[in-house]
């Protein structure tokens, strides 16, 4: 299946725009991905047809909106082959969903000297929360190193691995450099430690194929909006047997059986872990992103952002004095790059004058910055609604800012 | 005698009334920028760092007689090119004048999306800075 670029670039409203004076070009992909017509519409319809608490009313409206709810909940079962739609909680992000296990799961499992995992590609988001339960637990951070591209060292980690590590926190993909992290083979050996693995797949979710099962995933935690879908919705997928043993997190309502001033039993799956009403309007509307991904072949997407990825690192690698940062043999359609002598920041605030939008900055990974020796990078992130034409812009502005800087 | 916020502001209008498109204004930005002496390497000290901005930011300042002298740079030519213009139009003033300074040449030579509250824009926290100065020496 070939993809009609400019049929599914009408799909999403806010791409056609200008922007300073120039047509708007949308390379900030990793940051939040663009949402179709047919998420704004499933919210609007939401609010204009439906809107009624879930789960609790008998009217009508409830009931609608309870159905659309866990339609979602379903379809995101289904999009990552879950082995069940109670196995999959909604969250409030990738954040929500990592803050979650490490106050259950590692609030119930941690103790003095044990190990948790974690990589020197992850994002801040995947390495405090962490932090603040191991400092509570006095458990021990180590950090498994990466190489001069990017790479994890598998060696050393297979030297980290012990009876002493708890849980492995891991990204799939990273966010400032798109490496891709051979996850299923680090989960095999995690486990042959008794380790248990949460990957953060908030950087994987829209560029790669993700079966919970086949990879054996002890916790996946992924965000809507970076799959097209609204922000304010995450999912953390988790093995039944691990959920069921992990205490709640918040309380309140939905997460209770039966509440009484002399104790509390609380509810099944999933909703033990929901605490209070939920984003319901977004969650619905996620569905209709999680529709407009099948309907296209992820194939055909995945092979669109790899054809970019590779024009564009073939291009910017002419501009003399420019260094791609990250050069792992498997990434996804990001690029990172630094301009001998010309702070990053400088050439952001150029190109956004040429209606472009790139992420300069630390990127939320400033302990892989300083691996790198670098204040922070250019970052260049692309969804299948980009073009090749999209990328000839991006480097002739590139090369007229670097030019103004110079 | 020195001339005031306000002429000095309407200097900088009338310079950048010259360039009619946001290429020459830049470059004129970028130029500035690279025109501002450095600071001093002992006065890059984490103390003067402006905390909230993208790219390092550092600030100076002292006492002359009743004028305060500001001192200042930064890693992005472009940030050091919107203090400069800070500079000139806030230095060799009094804390009075300083802290009563109302920047409308920002919004004016159209510059005033680097004053947007983002976590990388810097030229907020820049000005706050210098008032916070100002106030910190007319209260010694």
């Amino acid at each position: 299946m070939t993809l009609d670029i400019q049929k599914i670039r009408a799909d999403f409203p806010v791409l056609d725009q200008q922007v300073n004076g120039s047509p708007l070009i949308y390379f900030d992909n990793a940051a939040t991905t663009q949402k179709p017509k047919s998420v704004i519409d499933a919210l609007s319809h939401y609010y204009a047809s439906d809107n009624a608490n879930i789960h609790r009313g008998i009217h009508a409206l409830a009931e609608r909106a309870t159905t659309a709810f866990e339609l979602t909940r379903t379809k995101i079962k289904e999009f990552i082959n879950a082995p069940s739609s109670d196995q999959i909680i909604l969250t409030a992000g990738t954040t929500g969903s990592i803050n979650l296990v490490a106050q259950t799961f590692g609030r119930a499992n941690f103790s003095k000297g044990d190990k948790i995992l974690i990589s020197n590609l992850e994002h801040h988001s995947n390495i405090v929360p962490w932090q603040m339960i191991a400092e509570e637990k006095g458990a021990i951070i180590e950090v498994i190193p990466v190489d001069e591209r990017g790479v994890l060292d598998l060696v050393a980690y297979r030297n980290l691995l012990d009876a002493s590590v708890k849980l492995v926190a891991l990204n799939h993909v990273s966010n400032a450099i798109g490496t891709i992290n051979p996850i299923a083979e680090m989960i095999q050996l995690a486990h042959a430690h008794g380790a248990k693995v949460m990957i953060d797949g908030a950087q994987s979710i829209a560029h790669l194929d993700i079966d919970v099962q086949a990879l054996d995933i002890d916790f996946f935690a992924f965000s809507a909006h970076k799959l097209f879908g609204p922000t304010g919705v995450g999912v953390l997928f988790g093995k039944r047997e691990l959920l069921e043993s992990m205490p709640p997190y918040q309380g309140g309502g939905e997460m209770i059986k039966e509440v009484s001033f002399e104790g509390t039993t609380y509810n099944e799956l999933p909703y033990k872990f929901e605490a209070g009403t939920p984003n319901i309007a977004d969650v619905i509307a996620f569905s209709a992103a999680i529709d407009y991904v099948n309907a296209l072949s992820k194939e055909a997407l995945f092979t669109q952002e790899l054809a970019l990825l590779a024009y564009a690192t073939e291009q910017l690698s002419t501009i003399p004095g420019l260094r791609i940062i990250g050069t792992a043999p498997e990434k996804i359609a990001v690029i990172s790059f630094v301009m001998d002598g010309i702070h990053p920041q400088d050439l952001g605030v150029l190109l956004d004058k040429f209606g472009i939008a790139i992420r300069t900055g630390h990127h939320c990974v400033q302990p892989l910055m300083k691996r790198f020796g670098l204040p922070g990078t250019c970052r260049a992130s692309f969804a299948f609604y980009n073009t090749f034409e999209e990328i000839d812009l991006f480097v002739k502005a590139l090369r007229r800012s670097i030019n103004m800087l110079q | 005698m020195t001339q005031s916020i306000q002429e000095t502001q309407e200097e900088l209008i009338e310079e950048f009334g010259l360039f009619d498109d946001w290429a020459d204004k830049y470059e004129y930005l970028i130029d500035l920028g690279k025109k501002l002496p450095s600071l001093s390497e002992e006065l890059k000290t984490e103390e003067n760092v402006i905390k909230g901005c993208q790219s390092r930011v550092w600030l100076h300042a002292k006492k002359q007689g009743d004028q305060i002298i500001f001192e200042a740079d930064s890693e992005a030519v472009i940030v050091k090119g919107l203090i400069s213009m800070l500079i000139r139009v806030l230095s060799n003033h009094t804390a009075e004048e300083i802290m009563k300074a109302d920047l409308y040449f920002i919004d004016q030579i159209g510059m005033s999306q680097h004053l947007a509250q983002t976590r990388s824009n810097g030229l907020l926290s820049m000005v706050k800075q210098m008032k916070n100065y100002a106030l910190a020496f007319s209260a010694k």
